[in-house]
């Protein structure tokens, strides 16, 4: 095993090349996404230095404990940001907490009770880190793709309920369309692995001097896992977001 | 059409709709009046139409009767028991309702039209039975059993109505509500749709509330009917007597075709 390369502060502030790259292009195209960009680059700097901080108090401490509570922390982060999406739905809040913490819970803990993975903040923190992302962006991508096709649909499912359909089944179409529609991404990127698409965690292992057939395992294990939460998480909140589509009096709400 | 309505009493009535009330939830702002005390009742078996312009809040009425809406104010009883009384699927079932524009679902026609029935687990499990239901209820509304294998996306608009009169026939509903169910069509495919639901008037008990905001259409089609204009019953009686001697000022506007087409808020 080769010795990783090691960065420093000078590293990354040769790298703001590359960010000026993208601030230039912007002002000659006149995109106007200067000032987005900059507070992106920004707060993504800020955020990354905290979360290295907190990831390396963690790592010293060696109590499971805070391992937990800082996946918690990341769930609630997530269920808050995939909330603000949909919020014309009421309750979003709990759809999306349920939707990303049952992923997060069943497919971490599955992990852990097999044994895959090691109990120990450098293999929990990261690898939830990708289970919470993934589960969030594919419950936002479900709940909003469904708000969309029942506006759309609204002629369908209300012909549906007018004969007599509980919500559950007039919205069936929609909810399935939803789920498709969101996991078409994790899909298709697990079909084109290794080719088209080398994933972040085999690279970063290989960058960090790891053996490439260790990261390649690891990676293939990440990625069913992958599978399996965004799968849970489309599915989660497919089910649980129409009730809220629907009044008690199971007719279908007019939403933004 | 059949006689005159031998009792309009509110308690013989198949339908009736009492001081019904309907206000939008207002963005932010007041809510706004679409309904306002509304009320009329229909016997078994009558074709009572609902005539307005357009804007006038017909459908929104249609849509408090099966609760596709909840009325804000007011009741609706069928067979003289509050609709809110009945749980919301055996209501619709009971009540069937056929759109503007027709929405027919995924699949074929058989799908379309078997819909309501497999709801219910009707007819059983078997295919054979099913075909059989469907292909009787587009020979009731004049398709030919080759219908049901078609995609149902691939239908005239015609086709596409008639289909959704037998899909919601195949409930065997109570009550049909029809709202404009010939507006989106071309005359003649206009004109078959009626000459069917005056078919199903005239042989069988099916009682029907009928939208149109076409009074030579109401005239054709009623045996009763009434005038909504803002959200308010102007005038209603047996038709085609209703509109001879126009007693409101609005009745007469609506007649010259000076309220048809703009919407009223």
């Amino acid at each position: 095993m080769t010795a990783a390369q090691h960065f420093g502060y000078v590293d990354v502030a040769a790298a703001l090349a590359l960010l000026a790259i993208a601030l230039g292009l912007s002002y000659r195209e006149r995109l106007g996404l200067e000032k987005d960009l900059l507070i992106a680059s920004l707060r993504a700097f800020v955020q990354l230095m905290a979360i290295g901080y907190v990831i390396d108090l963690i790592f010293g401490a060696e109590r499971f404990v805070w391992v937990v509570l800082m996946v918690v922390a990341m769930v609630v982060f997530a269920t808050a940001t995939s909330a603000r999406r949909v919020r014309t739905l009421p309750g979003s809040w709990w759809i999306m907490a349920v939707a990303i913490g049952l992923a997060t819970a069943l497919t971490l803990g599955l992990m852990l009770a097999l044994g895959i993975i090691d109990p120990q903040a450098r293999y929990v923190i990261p690898i939830a880190g990708m289970v919470v992302g993934n589960s969030m962006t594919v419950a936002s991508v479900t709940v909003l793709r469904l708000l969309e096709d029942a506006r759309d649909q609204r002629p369908r499912i209300e012909a549906a309920l007018a004969l007599g359909a509980t919500p559950r089944q007039a919205a069936d179409n929609v909810i399935r369309g939803s789920v498709r529609l969101a996991m078409v991404p994790i899909i298709d990127s697990t079909k084109t692995m290794g080719i088209v698409f080398l994933p972040g965690a085999m690279t970063g292992m290989i960058l960090a001097g790891a053996d490439p057939l260790e990261a390649v395992k690891l990676q293939v294990v990440i990625m069913y896992m992958l599978t399996a939460a965004t799968a849970l998480s489309a599915t989660a909140a497919a089910l649980l977001a129409p009730r809220r589509l629907f009044t008690p009096q199971q007719q279908l709400r007019r939403l933004g | 059409m059949s006689e005159a309505a031998t009792s309009t009493t509110h308690g013989s009535a198949k339908l009736v709709v009492e001081h019904v009330d309907y206000a939008a939830p207002g963005h932010g702002g007041p809510s706004c009046a679409i309904l306002s005390d509304v009320t009329f009742a229909v016997p078994t078996g009558h074709v009572f139409t609902v005539l307005g312009p357009s804007g006038s809040g017909k459908s929104t009425l249609l849509r408090t009767v099966d609760r596709l809406i909840e009325p804000t104010g007011g009741r609706v009883r069928l067979d003289g028991i509050p609709t809110t009384a009945l749980p919301v699927q055996d209501l619709r079932r009971r009540v069937g309702m056929v759109f503007q524009a027709p929405a027919l679902f995924e699949g074929t026609v058989l799908d379309n039209v078997a819909y309501g029935p497999r709801l219910r687990g009707a007819p059983g499990d078997s295919r054979d039975a099913e075909r059989e239901l469907a292909c009787g209820q587009l020979s009731r509304v004049g398709l030919p059993p080759d219908f049901c294998d078609k995609p149902a996306d691939q239908l005239s608009g015609g086709e596409a109505q008639r289909v959704c009169l037998a899909r919601a026939l195949a409930n065997e509903p109570e009550v049909l509500l029809l709202d404009e169910p010939t507006a989106s069509l071309d005359p003649a495919a206009a004109r078959l749709i009626e000459d069917l639901l005056l078919r199903l008037a005239a042989d069988t008990d099916l009682t029907f509330v009928f939208v149109t905001h076409d009074l030579a259409q109401a005239r054709r089609i009623g045996d009763h009917g009434l005038l909504l204009v803002d959200g308010r019953v102007i005038e209603q009686g047996p038709l085609p007597g209703l509109f001879d001697e126009p007693d409101a000022e609005v009745t007469r506007l609506f007649l010259e075709g000076r309220l048809g087409g703009e919407a009223q808020a």
